[in-house]
């Protein structure tokens, strides 16, 4: 599991890559969190269109991030589910926390 | 029933082995052929209800973890997890989507996702004796080639 944090103008782009369970959420939060704090974007999108397996600790993940982007009246958008991992998604109700956005290419420019 | 085969696991209540226990099991339900999709729910089963033994059962401290899998009939499997550690006091109420007491960065929905992708769901809970979820699964028939 691993995170790479992209900043583009106010939009803070985090691309998730592998497994996310209870044993690396922390890892992945610590790290979203660090630079959201710092930064305070408009908007941080999680990507996860390199995620391959999601439980319920990658929801809370998203919660937590919700919460923290809150604070600043930020919002947060996910981007490119997986198809496996959709179901997950719905049963947690998140499209009424977030955006959902699809189809978005991973931009491989940065902007810091 | 008797099963036609069985596989014991036992592992210490640590969060590094939740992708191993998920994936055992899993490799373990393979021989059944299942589809890609089936066999992702029950690594997703597994992983939330392992994840609440060590989150939830043993909290703070560590404990060993119990899978038994039994598969019977050559469709279904049976994937029973245990620990010994603090039990739960109401399990209708932890059953219950987005109840949590695992504070803010758990989303409560562990007991949902494992009702959701199986198809059959037990728990059973005693306060200081510990909990044990039984799950099953039935993989679609598919044609096999025997010989």
């Amino acid at each position: 599991m691993s995170v790479d944090l992209k900043l583009k103008k106010d939009e803070l782009t985090a691309l998730l890559d592998g497994e996310i369970d209870h044993h690396c959420a922390r890892k992945l939060r610590e790290e979203i969190d660090e630079a959201a704090e710092h930064i305070r974007p408009r908007r941080l999108i999680l990507d996860f269109s390199g995620v391959n397996f999601m439980d319920s600790s990658g929801v809370g993940l998203i919660l937590g991030r919700c919460r923290l982007m809150n604070l600043w009246k930020g919002r947060v958008t996910i981007r490119n589910v997986p198809e496996k991992l959709k179901r997950i998604v719905s049963l947690a109700g998140l499209s009424e926390l977030c955006d959902l956005e699809e189809g978005v290419s991973v931009e491989n420019e940065t902007d810091e | 029933m008797k099963p036609t085969n069985e596989m014991h696991l036992r592992f210490l209540s640590v969060s590094s082995n939740e992708a191993f226990a998920r994936t055992t099991v899993a490799a373990f339900a393979s021989q059944l052929d299942p589809t890609v999709d089936e066999l992702c729910d029950l690594r997703t089963a597994v992983s939330e209800a392992v994840t609440n033994c060590i989150v939830h059962g043993y909290r703070n401290t560590i404990g060993m973890v119990y899978i038994d899998c039994m598969i019977y009939e050559e469709h279904t499997i049976q994937v029973k997890i245990k620990d010994h550690g603090c039990g739960i006091e109401d399990v209708k109420q932890a059953m219950e989507p987005m109840f949590t007491t695992g504070g803010e960065e758990r989303a409560g929905l562990g007991f949902a996702v494992m009702q959701s992708f199986t198809d059959r769901l037990k728990v059973r809970s005693k306060v200081g004796k510990g909990t044990t979820v039984v799950m099953e699964k039935d993989f679609s028939p598919r044609p096999r080639h025997h010989g």
